[in-house]
């Protein structure tokens, strides 16, 4: 399979992820320069953490501007497999795949800590190899990650089975504190309509390995590499 | 702008008529500012020099010394470190979030200036008592612009170090420390390049931003400091990051001769140390130095410190390739000069000569001090303090104040600002162990991190002290399993003209110089910051160490908490009953007093020693050097980490239990192993020569502490856990 992963000037976990598609997923990768306006024949997409443009103005809010954007959303509506990750998932935000904003963590601090996530739902191509309601560890390292949206768009997020993953505490349970901050419904990921776009603030690439404390993010990516096997079949 | 007089920008009369006697005339406004920022201590080092040759630089890990933008030492397998730790004190006292930034990203240039990729970042802060709101401020504002700027960065921050005491009331000390990995054939040396190179000037605009700099950051703060705000620069982090890539890629692809961070001094500073290197002259034309501000004078764009600037001397014919590396960042690359013959630096503005100085009488022409140094009446005053004076408080009491104590309570409110995990290779976490491990990819490898240095034991005993400060980075490196090579340092003291100053200034570094040769970890970089006083008085003496060492396998790494009911827990090196610079005293008498504990070399390198044979055999669970809070604070934090209880059963023969439990005397850890290898570890600490003590065993939910069978400590350790890691939380809120 071959992963893009999108570079944004001031994108700084592109390597992280370059790293973990290559190395740990054994994988073809490729860096794709925002600058770029075509994209070749990928299988998925990754948009990195970060801080592009400096996340001056608002985070992700000048990256969506980026000459490779509109690609990006044309191979989104094509059905390909888009994951955001922390700045990645901002500008998808930013970018319209996915609905929603973001607000400064409630703490009003930058916050890195593992955090336990509930698996809300399976049937997407990014936690096939998860189990349903699953707790999964994984960090999250951000300023702002404080999910919101209108009463509308929630109710159509729920309707449409779109959050697939909120913080929870390690047993499982939806509390308030286990939520870094402060987002809406405790969520930390949602997909778009069809499922092909995922948007999460905690980031798969820093625990794909059993040396760096855990390997639930692993299976984020397995979950990709499983589903384009299962489309292609 | 009114005109500084030549003592208002710090130079004292002998050095002005040294000045008239280097050029034959009288300075005009530019050359004496560029004269005046050279010459301050920040940029000459002039009061300590002369110390700072006790220093040992060599060794065959060392691959560059001081006197390059940063150290470098051997990794194997072609590979090298690049490290040095640098100060931002003063501006952070005034303005501590960019203060803080600003420091950041001035250690971080000095790092991919040398070709490598900046990989970790680590800090060393020292504020007043937690209590007090200001204080709380300039805790909250440099927490948050170290964190904001590395974080942007992509760099993680791995590990440092923070205290509290009333002696940095004013004056925080904020170091920060950045590590970098090269390829040995890619690092790249500070060199003028040839006559008639061309200087080109990249990255952010020039303001007003942080003129004399240098300058403030060499004399004492006062109520006069907080209008020297303006000299404090503004960061601006993605500027930065851009900075990083394509510089990395211009040395990658070999298209430059030389390079230099702007730092302090700007301009000035950064053209004199280039054109230094070969002897060679340089001119400038500041009207093609790209402004943020119009009306600027020559005098204000050769002194502005206005960061995320870059100088690079192409190799010829590379100029066009550069300037498309530039424009790929989107970053503006600008010739303002070239390289000349003649040892000169004249600067022009336009046709018109501003100012021309020699290059050398601003390098090697700094003037270079041994001040008087006295004994101060505290010394001996402390040394003769009687402990035994002092009543015994319950022993249950004070673990759980000294675990609240913000000098010993978890730092989790810092490092969770910080993103320490990026780039994926953090394997031991902050506050997992005595020192960050990284992982090199593509090898087994692993790089440990730590910075240390107790200042209240330096202020006690400054010659003991900076011993200690080294051992004690030497140690944790080797809890974690990594043989320390090599370290630097940031030797923070007060104003070095005052005797006792100079006195603890000239101990303290004989101390550290002492023990780095019998360790064998040399000197290779660093950074002074004297003046640290304010009407109050001076600093404690804190000489920061940043130590690095290697793991040749990460495997083998080691971490402090307790892993398993049922083990063995010991105590590696002697039983230690001195109190004297303690946590104890000051948290639960109040008093900073004593004759501090003597470090003994042998025994330090003894014990380093075993730990590391121990980890490379495997032969314990866990490790955790004995430090501030002593042996009682050690054991919990193994507890608290592990979330494991213990059952610590001593035989105190009479001696006070405060004083074995709460010495902080050096050369000591705290280990855990299963239970049938302790005859191993007997016999392989005895042809090492250390001691080895059986404290007891890990297990259930308490923690206990017994005197031959009799209970004395038993503490829940979810209580414990709490008021550890809530201390510093609690005084947040």
């Amino acid at each position: 399979m071959k992963f893009g992963v999108v570079v944004f000037p001031g994108s700084n976990c592109d390597a992280d992820c370059y790293h973990v598609i290559k190395d740990v997923m054994q994988q073809e990768v490729k860096y794709i320069w925002h600058k770029e306006t075509g994209l070749d024949d990928f299988d998925a997409l990754i948009l990195p953490g970060g801080f592009s443009y400096g996340d001056y103005l608002r985070t992700g809010a000048i990256a969506r501007f980026s000459p490779i954007m509109p690609a990006v959303i044309d191979f989104a509506d094509r059905g390909g497999l888009v994951i955001g990750i922390c700045n990645g998932f901002q500008i998808l935000l930013e970018a319209g795949l996915l609905p929603g904003a973001m607000l400064r963590n409630r703490s009003l601090k930058f916050i890195c800590r593992p955090v336990y996530l509930k698996t809300r739902r399976i049937d997407t191509p990014f936690s096939n190899k998860l189990g349903q309601d699953q707790v999964i560890k994984i960090p999250v390292a951000h300023g702002e990650g404080n999910y919101f949206c209108d009463e509308k768009t929630l109710k159509s997020l729920k309707d449409n089975r779109q959050i697939v993953f909120t913080y929870c505490t390690e047993d499982g349970q939806g509390l308030p504190e286990a939520n870094p901050n402060g987002s809406l419904e405790n969520i930390a990921g949602i997909c778009n309509l069809k499922g092909n776009v995922l948007g999460m603030m905690p980031h798969p690439e820093r625990c794909a390995e059993d040396l760096l404390g855990g390997r639930d993010g692993y299976y984020i990516f397995d979950s990709m590499l499983q589903w384009l096997k299962e489309a292609g079949r | 702008m009114k005109e500084m007089t030549y003592r208002e920008m710090g130079l004292s009369d002998r050095e002005y008529e040294m000045i008239i006697d280097i050029l034959g005339r009288e300075p005009n406004y530019l050359e004496l500012g560029m004269f005046s920022v050279m010459w301050s201590e920040h940029c000459g080092y002039k009061n300590s020099r002369p110390l700072l040759k006790n220093f040992p630089v060599e060794g065959p890990q060392v691959i560059q010394g001081p006197g390059e933008n940063a150290g470098v030492i051997d990794i194997e397998d072609g590979q090298a470190l690049v490290f040095k730790i640098e100060s931002h004190n003063h501006p952070s006292a005034i303005e501590p979030y960019q203060g803080a930034a600003t420091g950041v990203g001035g250690i971080v240039r000095d790092i991919f200036t040398m070709g490598a990729r900046p990989i970790a970042s680590l800090n060393s802060l020292r504020f007043g008592e937690l209590d007090d709101e200001q204080v709380k401020q300039l805790f909250t504002g440099v927490v948050a612009g170290i964190g904001d700027y590395g974080n942007c960065l992509g760099i993680p921050t791995v590990g440092g170090e923070v205290y509290f005491n009333p002696a940095y009331q004013g004056n925080p000390l904020v170091n920060a420390m950045c590590v970098g990995l090269v390829n040995k054939d890619e690092i790249a040396y500070a060199v003028a390049g040839e006559i008639g190179s061309p200087l080109m000037l990249v990255g952010a605009r020039t303001g007003r931003d942080g003129i004399h700099g240098a300058t403030f950051a060499s004399e004492e703060l006062s109520e006069a400091s907080k209008e020297k705000r303006p000299s404090v620069q503004v960061g601006d982090p993605f500027m930065e990051k851009l900075l990083i890539e394509a510089c990395l890629e211009l040395i990658k692809e070999d298209l430059v001769a030389g390079m230099q961070d702007l730092g302090a001094a700007g301009l000035t500073s950064s053209i004199a140390e280039a054109a230094s290197k070969k002897g060679r002259g340089v001119r400038v034309d500041v009207s093609l130095v790209p402004r943020r501000e119009t009306g600027m004078t020559p005098y204000e764009i050769m002194l502005s410190e206005s960061q995320e600037r870059m100088l690079v001397v192409p190799q010829p014919g590379n100029e066009k390739r550069i300037a498309g590396i530039f424009d790929k960042w989107g970053l503006d690359a600008t010739v303002i000069g070239e390289v000349t013959g003649d040892g000169m630096f004249a600067v022009y503005e336009g046709g018109e000569l501003a100012g021309s100085v020699p290059v050398a009488a601003l390098t090697e022409g700094c003037p270079v001090y041994v001040r008087e140094a006295e004994e101060p009446p505290y010394y001996k005053a402390c040394r003769s303090f009687d402990i035994d004076s002092l009543a015994e408080a319950d022993p249950a009491g004070v673990l759980l104040k000294l675990m609240a104590s913000p000098n010993i309570a978890s730092k989790r409110w810092v490092y969770t600002q910080y993103d320490h995990q990026v780039m994926t290779n953090t394997v031991v976490l902050p506050g997992a162990a005595d020192a960050a491990v990284l992982r090199v990819r593509g090898s087994q490898k692993g790089i440990a991190l730590s910075t240390d240095c107790n200042g209240r034991m330096v202020y006690l005993d400054p010659y003991q002290g900076g011993m200690m400060a080294v051992c004690e980075g030497a140690r944790n490196l080797a809890c974690v399993g990594a043989r320390p090579l090599a370290l630097t340092n940031c030797l923070n003291f007060g104003n070095p003209e005052n005797p006792h100053i100079y006195w603890q200034m000239r101990e303290a570094i004989r101390g550290m110089a002492d023990a780095a040769r019998f360790l064998g970890t040399p000197v290779v970089s660093g950074n002074v910051s004297l003046y640290n006083e304010t009407v109050d008085g001076a600093i404690f003496p804190t000489p920061v160490v940043g130590m690095a060492g290697l793991l040749k396998d990460i495997d083998q790494r080691c971490q402090m908490a307790f892993q398993s009911p049922g083990d063995y827990i010991v105590l590696l090196g002697s039983i230690g009953t001195e109190l004297g610079g303690s946590e104890y005293l000051y948290v639960c008498h109040g008093l900073e007093t004593g004759k501090v504990p003597e470090v003994n070399l042998e025994e330090e390198k003894n014990l380093i020693e075993l730990l590391l044979r121990l980890a490379e055999e495997g032969l314990i669970k866990s490790c955790h050097d004995i430090s501030e809070g002593g042996l009682a604070a050690a054991v919990a934090e193994c507890g608290i980490k592990g979330q494991i209880g213990f059952n610590i059963d001593m035989d105190f023969q009479g001696e006070r239990k405060d004083k074995i439990l709460f010495s902080e005397a050096p050369s000591r850890a705290v280990a855990s192993l299963e239970k049938e290898k302790l005859p191993l570890l007997n016999a392989m600490a005895a042809k090492y020569g250390v001691k080895v003590s059986l404290l007891g065993s890990t297990g259930g939910e308490q923690m206990i502490f017994k005197n031959a069978g009799i209970e004395f400590i038993n503490l829940p350790v979810e209580l414990v856990t709490r008021t550890w890691e809530e201390a510093i939380e609690c005084h947040m809120i």
